[in-house]
């Protein structure tokens, strides 16, 4: 049995968890002569999460395979069940009411939610009589990613909820039209370029790029017809329009500063002055962190910034400048690589599994991990607007570091078995 | 196909997301400079700038510290103010209204809320400060002069300019530099080096400690003391013999070469330059153009030097052995070559020999000798070569490499010259004769003509002037100023000559100048000069040169002096080194009548002429001189 573990999966997962803490320390260190398993201080918590996990990891590990499929429907109703329970016992930490608060511990369900969704998806998905090319059952599919989703939004963590759009990577693998992926890359794509070069050069882009297809397309037997291109650039034009309409009257200004920041519209530099003390303050002392590091970084322990608290929730969602600041660009570089490997690596095992449930669920793994650490990465280099969520296996937390190493503790459990799944 | 979607972008996004870290951490490199870091912080600590001692221990140049209360505004609490007003003796108006002041300036950065408190008040206040928060004392510390002289070659410090913090790594903004005389010339040396620490901050630019436990932090050097070789009693001496004269005295110990007195005048009292009234003084100081106070003319007025220079004619001849102390020249009043005429006030047809040519100062002697000493060699060229050689031996045409950061080369014309001029073979020793009574191409420098009369004095060598004595108690080993420069001129050719100067004060020109019991050798000069006013060129009175050493079998001291338009060479400018050497041989002065004569005599009339736009009179009235636009006054008015 053991040999049958993707050891090259639990060897990064381990390593990542190895230099998450090392980077944990380091960025709530207060100094000298404390035991690493101080309690007082975050890093001995967090080094006790993982103590936890690694016994989850043999109780996950130890469980039937054929638990996972079977019970996966009664994991989700009762992760449901938790996250609505945080409406009346819900305990709230920094304005969002995501925990459970049990003795000293606190414990965040949406944090195990993902993994429930991915099992109760992929045993919906897997079931011989689903067909999501219909209507109904791609509906059905929907409502399990989005029920999760809509009852997290309004705790309010909207990063989290976010997460759950990563499951369509998983319904596009299994056969779901391509045209919904691409309706939502442009639809960004639009939203982006009308707030960078207004409406009316995005309009005159979009039919430009049309009658292009137009022409090239000509003798495809796929070709659009000229009635459908009008009707997709008229479409592009309306939502250009409501795009600005919406970013000027709807908006707050403090949402119209967070997107100014992200596509880097304002080049008054008092203005931008302005923006790095107050929306983008976190993105740029994190971005003067990592650039401060160089390619060595300043060494372990001796980064100036980190010690002096100036990148915010640094040993969260931020986690990944201190990497930048200690390590420098061999220390960034390496983590980027870790996660690409896993990711590939997940994908990989996804699609030798022998089950439909198994190879489901393995892509749900990638692709949670995947948006998790395209968004927060993205987020801390200042490529992405500011949205919380934490690095995988990375960031401090016992319920997120918990959730992920069952999420993928599981999928290794799976497929340890694939043999056996006749 | 469906299968690649997501291990493509994933590819994708890795590759972006290192493209970008490594644009972040290797391309861009803003943040990596930790003195730019935010975190850290470099407190810096200075020490205390060397003090300057005359070289006999005599403190010239000293520190004294101010003491400025500061404010942050942001951090000050409520406080008794009636107290805090008593102890720094202001009323409650003074501290509301400096209150308001560095509130608009900045709630949260430092600024002055009342400057340089006194000693007393600075120790009353101290004890109850802690009382005050968002009051603490700086302590700025200052030149302190225990003298009023001297202030061309102590220079002064002030803060530095964005010129020196570009080329000067160690300078930060608002730290002092020195500039000019020893202040700059010893700037290192007097200013040591500063300390730094630096200490760790948090966002809220709170102090956690210091940056990577002090691995980084330098303890300061203190600034070391010096020694000048200045004499401050004569120095002060000689700018009082000055007063209301233009010119400059060098004097120089021979046999060492040290700077005994460096007097320019008109000068200033070195205190003006001191703190907040710096900029202002300095100001007026630079922008008189006409007296020139900040003008060192000590080193950088450049004069032809007159009659002394006959003193190396004739070195150069007795060495050349053309002429020897016997040789007679007559004198028809003058010197006749060609078509033209060099006068003399020699009577027409006095028979002179060396000695008498000296102390007379006889134009006729010269220029014969000179002539001898040019046509001894085939071609004028050659001629003109030696003596170059020979007379560039004695320090003169160049720099002398002494120890302060100002000077000028003056001039020695050498054969390319007159080439350039005349045409290669087509000039005559009688073109450059002028050369033979310092009229000519020559110029020096007041320290260049001092550092001949040390030469002269030393029997034919030199040591390099310096004005640096000793380095906080080692003596200076400077290998430059150790070094001996041997002229050209055999030793036993100088005693002719300095017998003959010797007489300038016996029997010659300088007879009515004595000082009794001192031996003294020297020689009178004047120098033609021409200024430019309003673009017009116009001759004035003769400078007044002088030059001298005594004792004469043991130079203690050799000097040259000369006073703008001052006329003859004895009249002001032996006066005053006669004096000078009286002070510095004896410590008082018996000559009470010169003494008074100098210190009473006044040249501003002197100096007010070309600018009166009136005909004036020069040399005692012998001359008149008309401006140009008196002139055309005087024709406007007569019609």
């Amino acid at each position: 049995m053991i040999k049958k573990f993707d050891w090259l999966t639990i060897l990064i997962y381990f390593l990542l968890v190895a230099i998450g803490w090392i980077n944990i320390y380091s960025a709530t260190y207060k100094g000298p002569d404390e035991s690493i398993f101080n309690l007082n201080e975050l890093y001995g918590k967090q080094m006790m999460f993982i103590i936890a996990s690694v016994v989850m990891i043999v109780i996950v590990l130890s469980i039937e395979a054929k638990f996972y499929e079977r019970f996966s429907s009664v994991i989700y109703l009762a992760s449901l069940l938790l996250l609505l329970g945080l409406f009346v016992f819900g305990k709230n930490i920094n304005g969002a009411t995501s925990w459970y608060a049990i003795g000293g511990m606190t414990l965040q369900p949406s944090e195990f939610a993902k993994a429930a969704t991915a099992l109760a998806l992929s045993k919906y998905l897997s079931d011989i009589q689903t067909n999501i090319l219909e209507f109904k059952g791609l509906m059905r599919a929907v409502i399990i990613i989005a029920l999760p989703a809509l009852i997290i939004i309004p705790q309010p963590d909207p990063g989290s909820a976010l997460v759950y759009a990563s499951f369509f990577f998983v319904l596009h693998r299994e056969g779901l039209s391509p045209w919904y992926l691409m309706i939502g890359f442009v639809a960004v794509l639009l939203f982006a370029l009308t707030l960078m070069f207004g409406t009316i050069w995005v309009s005159l882009g979009t039919a430009l790029l049309l009658t292009l297809i137009y022409f090239v397309s000509k003798k495809s037997k796929k070709r659009l017809s000229i009635l459908q291109l009008t009707g997709i650039l008229l479409v592009s034009i309306v939502f250009s329009y409501s795009v600005n309409f919406i970013f000027e009257n709807v908006f707050e200004q403090r949402h119209r500063d967070r997107f100014s920041l992200w596509l880097r519209l304002e080049d008054d530099p008092a203005k931008l002055e302005t923006i790095r003390r107050t929306i983008g303050y976190n993105t740029y002392q994190s971005e003067s962190a990592i650039g401060s590091g160089g390619l060595m970084g300043k060494g372990f322990l001796e980064g100036t910034r980190t010690k002096g608290d100036f990148v915010p929730e640094q040993h969260t969602d931020y986690i990944f400048s201190t990497v930048g600041e200690e390590w420098g660009f061999i220390g960034t570089a390496t983590v980027v690589l870790l996660f690409t490997i896993l990711i590939l690596r997940l994908q990989y095992l996804a699609e030798r599994q022998k089950s439909a449930f198994s190879r489901m669920y393995g892509y749900s793994v990638a692709a949670i991990i995947f948006f998790h650490f395209a968004i927060n990465i993205g987020m801390v280099i200042g490529l992405l607007p500011t949205i919380g969520i934490p690095l995988p296996f990375f960031s401090y937390g016992g319920s997120g570091l918990m959730g992920f190493t069952i999420l993928l503790f599981i999928f290794i459990k799976l497929d340890a078995n694939r043999i056996n799944e006749w | 196909m469906r299968k690649f979607l997501l291990s493509s972008i994933i590819i994708i996004l890795a590759i972006i997301y290192i493209g970008r870290l490594s644009y972040l951490q290797l391309v861009d490199s803003s943040s990596q400079n930790p003195l730019d870091d935010t975190a850290i912080k470099a407190v810096y600590d200075y020490p205390e700038r060397g003090h300057i001692y005359d070289r006999n221990k005599n403190l010239l140049v000293a520190n004294q510290a101010f003491y400025d209360v500061m404010v942050i505004p942001r951090e000050v609490k409520p406080l008794d103010t009636l107290e805090f007003c008593q102890l720094l003796n202001i009323t409650k108006e003074d501290f509301d209204s400096k209150y308001k002041k560095a509130y608009t300036y900045s709630p949260r950065l430092p600024s002055v809320f009342l400057p340089q408190l006194s000693k007393k008040e600075y120790a009353t206040f101290q004890e109850k400060m802690r009382k005050y928060e968002g009051f603490y004392i700086q302590k700025r510390s200052l030149r302190h002069y225990m003298t009023d002289a001297g202030s061309n070659f102590l220079g002064y410090i002030s803060e530095v300019n964005e010129r020196d913090l570009k080329n000067k790594p160690y300078y930060q903004s608002g730290e002092l530099i020195g500039r000019q005389g020893v202040e700059q010339e010893y700037e290192e040396i007097l200013r040591g080096r500063k300390g730094v620490k630096f200490i760790q901050k948090d966002r809220f630019n709170r102090v956690i400690g210091p940056y990577k436990n002090g691995m980084y932090d330098t303890l300061p050097d203190q600034g070391k003391d010096i020694r000048l070789t200045i004499d401050n009693a004569l120095q002060k001496y000689g700018e009082e013999l000055m007063v209301n004269k233009r010119g400059g005295i060098v004097a120089i110990e021979p046999s060492s070469g040290e700077i005994l007195a460096l007097v320019t005048a008109p000068s200033y009292d070195p205190e003006l330059l001191v703190g907040r009234k710096r900029s202002k003084n300095y100001t007026e100081l630079y922008y008189d153009s006409i007296a020139k106070p900040t003008y060192d003319r000590g080193l950088l007025a450049q004069y032809p030097p007159g009659s002394p220079f006959k003193t190396l004619n004739a070195l150069i001849g007795l060495q050349e052995g053309v002429i020897d102390e016997n040789t007679t020249f007559t004198c028809y009043h003058g010197y006749k070559y060609g078509r033209r005429f060099m006068g003399c006030h020699c009577p027409s047809g006095s028979r002179n020999n060396l000695d008498r040519g000296i102390y007379e100062s006889c134009n006729a002697y010269f220029a014969n000798t000179y002539r001898r000493i040019i046509e001894k060699y085939p071609t004028a060229a050659e001629g003109m070569g030696v003596w170059e050689k020979h007379i560039r031996s004695f320090g003169l045409g160049d720099y002398l490499g002494y120890d302060l950061p100002i000077g000028k080369s003056g001039k020695v014309p050498s054969p390319e010259y007159y080439n350039r001029a005349y045409g290669e073979n087509r000039w005559y020793s009688t073109f450059t004769l002028s050369n033979a009574i310092g009229q000519g191409e020559v110029l020096t420098t007041p320290i260049q003509l001092a550092n001949m009369t040390a030469t002269i004095a030393n029997r034919g060598y030199y040591y390099t002037p310096h004005i640096i004595k000793s380095i906080e108690n080692d003596t200076i080993d400077i290998h430059k100023f150790k070094t001996k420069h041997q002229t050209t001129i055999d030793p036993e050719h100088f005693e002719p000559v300095i017998k003959g100067m010797n007489d300038v004060f016996i029997k010659g020109t300088a007879k009515w100048i004595q000082i009794p019991d001192i031996s003294i050798a020297g020689k009178t000069g004047t120098a033609e000069n021409f200024v430019k006013v309003d673009g017009q060129r116009m001759q004035l009175t003769d400078h007044s040169i002088f030059i001298a050493f005594a004792p004469v079998e043991d130079p203690k001291i050799a000097i040259a002096v000369f006073v703008e338009n001052g006329y003859w060479g004895s009249r002001w400018a032996g006066r005053i080194a006669g004096l000078m050497i009286e002070k510095y041989i004896k410590g008082e002065i018996t000559r009470k009548d010169m003494e008074k004569f100098v210190l009473e005599g006044s040249l501003q009339e002197e100096y007010e002429k070309p600018y009166s736009k009136k005909p004036f009179s020069i040399n005692d009235g012998k001359k008149m001189i008309i401006p140009e636009s008196s002139t055309e006054n005087k024709v406007s008015a007569a019609q």
